[in-house]
């Protein structure tokens, strides 16, 4: 069942068009993440769904009613922001009760789902505290319960982790998902972060400039990137791009520099085009740097440069003018200057038209 | 060698630690040439706005004999409260022969209201503007901002016919008309800003909360606004008490405020020139200002840096 379905919105401030005839129809208990760079209209549309922004067209259903012109509280949401945004002159009691109160719920109702919320949340021994006197990770809980405690339907994040150190990060980050599989509600979350979208999405919507790139499951995303925008923004460290053209006179290959790669192990998404200037893009994790397996194609090469990341370590090297870096673990890496025989299965990769950008 | 420094390696021992080896926090001279200077200026200015104030003191203290020695910067020989308690009580502006009193409660009664209404109506302009983008938003505020430039003169006799149109002409009522209109601009101005700097999330929250215009006024952003409601009330006191312009013209003798009252104490002339009495209502009228400054001065300072800067 459809909990959130959005039609043709757009969204413009003056003349910039921040939003554009978006659609998008989330599942029930769907966990679905809004990646996308700083400015490409995420939060935006986050706020249109709270209602704190009014959109310039189109319609927002939530639970199957039109809630377009719905004020934010009619709407059946929690919203956590970035900055926590707790009220600083009120308890953690108070921040929590604030909504229930806008809303002239029982007192003893009101206590009930307070102390529900602060169980789950494990905030209990806060409740007497001011915002002040709470950590960053405490404060977030406090955002938290404070959506929790409405009692609704759908959840929105607005970059909840990203004001966290690293280490909070991901801690909260395996709380969020704890709390969607035990609540099972609708989340909508914001994030610029590709490893929070991985790790905790369901479905991931990939946005720039105010339309949806692509929207899949991670692995859908990880591994078969509708254009090169989406292929070179997800994965870290990025995928490798090299320049080319795709030939042959009977099985497809991708020439570039002087090196030809068969892809007959490529799945097309048509007929394989022949003479087009194409780009072929491959993780740094599919390539393998003296492997001593057999790959439909390998070559020899120098390293350029080394970067030890830790259990990995990041390998350049060169193929023709093109750099290629190789993610390989750290004992076997070799060093600068070095020959190395890399090698990998175009089966892995994705091949994308020059012009247009779009996978092939 | 049980000194880390010099086990690394086996380098050759340090040069011990001597007086001219740099080590530590850096050596800062007391009388150094940028002290002097700072600290030279900011005496002679403070020097030079604090003689004004001593000389008033000391010569309100004084007797009449003691002040026709001539010396104004001489301290009282024999103190004496009496100037005090005459330009408080007895001193005569013209026909009557109250002293201050009268003209201190008028202000009493001209500023505690003035200040109250001009505050709340300003904070809530201010918050409305800030936070509630409503159509018309900036032309509003712009033609606010145009008021306040708008010199006072000019709007002396409209304001005169408007008040005797209304039938308050003459009366306290009228005149705190006046201060709170005039007290708008830029106390709305102030709160604007403050209102501003507030984290756009936290009232998006209370908005999810389903907090509506006055419950988002009066339980979120009242109780974090504190600085900025000082700073306001010090403006519209001190501006309010000092007024004398707006006094003279829109009140009768029976309503003067204290500084018209000074003025005439003052400016009458009947026989000798209390100097020591003039001198001491004076100091009864700036009193007021005065202790409200030194009662809220860091908060003051905190207000205007919160609200101010930003915008």
């Amino acid at each position: 069942m459809t909990s959130i379905l959005i039609k043709d919105v757009s969204l413009s401030f003056g003349s910039v068009d921040v939003l554009k005839s978006l659609n998008l129809d989330i599942a029930d208990g769907e966990f679905l993440v809004l990646l996308g760079p700083s400015g490409c209209g995420k939060s935006t549309l986050l706020n249109c769904i709270a209602g704190l922004l009014d959109v310039s067209a189109g319609q927002i259903f939530i639970k199957g009613k039109n809630v377009t012109w719905a004020e934010p509280k009619d709407r059946g949401i929690g919203m956590v922001f970035q900055s926590y945004a707790l009220y600083p002159q009120m308890t953690v009691r108070g921040n929590l009760s604030f909504g229930l109160k806008n809303a002239r719920m029982a007192k003893d109702e009101i206590e009930r789902r307070v102390a529900r919320a602060a169980e789950i949340l494990q905030i209990e021994p806060l409740l007497d505290r001011k915002p002040a006197q709470l950590s960053g990770g405490q404060r977030q809980r406090v955002a938290i319960g404070r959506a929790l405690v409405r009692d609704v339907d759908v959840f929105l994040f607005d970059e909840p982790l990203s004001n966290l150190d690293a280490k909070l990060r991901s801690e909260l980050r395996v709380e969020i998902k704890r709390l969607h599989q035990r609540l099972g509600n609708t989340m909508v979350y914001v994030t610029h972060d590709q490893i929070e979208a991985l790790t905790l999405a369901d479905r991931i919507a990939i946005m720039k400039g105010g339309v949806i790139e692509q929207l899949d499951t991670p692995h859908e995303i990880y591994n078969r990137p509708v254009n090169r925008y989406v292929a070179g923004f997800i994965g870290s460290p990025g995928m490798n791009f090299l320049e080319g053209v795709i030939d042959g006179a009977g099985e497809p290959m991708f020439v570039a520099d002087g090196a030809s790669i068969p892809l007959s192990r490529y799945a097309f998404a048509a007929a394989a085009p022949r003479g087009v200037p194409a780009t072929f893009g491959i993780r740094p994790e599919h390539v393998s740097a003296n492997s001593g397996m057999d790959w439909p194609f390998s070559m020899k090469s120098r390293v350029d440069v080394v970067e030890p990341m830790g259990s990995d370590t990041l390998v350049w090297t060169k193929l023709g003018k093109q750099d290629v870096a190789v993610r390989m673990p750290s004992e076997r890496a070799p060093r600068l200057g070095d020959e190395v025989t890399i090698g990998f299965d175009p089966m892995r990769a994705s091949v994308f038209d020059s012009g247009s950008g779009q996978r092939l | 060698m049980a000194d880390v420094r010099t086990a690394v390696a086996g380098q050759a021992d340090p040069v011990v630690v001597g007086a001219r080896e740099p080590y530590g926090p850096r050596p800062r001279p007391v009388l150094s040439r940028r002290n002097i200077i700072v600290y030279g200026t900011l005496t002679i200015v403070a020097l030079y706005y604090l003689m004004p104030l001593y000389v008033m003191i000391v010569t309100s203290l004084k007797g009449m004999p003691e002040i026709r020695f001539g010396n104004v910067f001489a301290p009282p020989v024999e103190i004496t409260f009496e100037p005090w308690v005459k330009a408080w009580a007895t001193a005569c502006t013209g026909l009557n022969c109250d002293g201050l009193s009268r003209g201190f409660w008028n202000s009493v009664r001209i500023t505690i209201p003035s200040v109250i209404i001009s505050i709340l109506i300003a904070s809530v302009n201010g918050y409305a503007l800030a936070n509630w983008r409503f159509k018309g938003a900036n032309i509003f505020f712009t033609i606010l901002i145009v008021g306040a430039f708008i010199p006072y003169q000019v709007m002396i006799y409209p304001i005169v016919i408007i008040l005797r149109e209304m039938g308050v002409y003459g009366t306290l009522t009228g005149l705190v008309i006046v201060h709170t209109i005039f007290g708008m601009p830029i106390n709305t101005l102030l709160f604007r800003n403050y209102f501003a700097s507030v984290p756009e999330e936290l009232f998006k929250a209370a908005r999810v909360d389903g907090a509506g215009f006055w419950a988002i006024y009066f339980r979120i952003m009242l109780p974090m606004s504190l600085p900025i409601f000082v700073v306001s009330m010090i403006i519209q006191v001190t501006g309010i008490w000092n007024d004398f312009l707006f006094g003279v013209v829109y009140t009768r003798p029976e309503t003067y405020p204290m500084t018209v009252q000074l003025n005439n104490i003052v400016n009458s002339v009947q026989g000798v020139k209390e100097y020591n009495v003039n001198m001491a209502a004076t100091l009864l009228t700036g009193l007021v200002p005065l202790v409200i400054y030194f009662i809220s001065g860091k908060l003051f300072v905190r207000g205007i840096a919160a609200g101010a800067v930003k915008g």
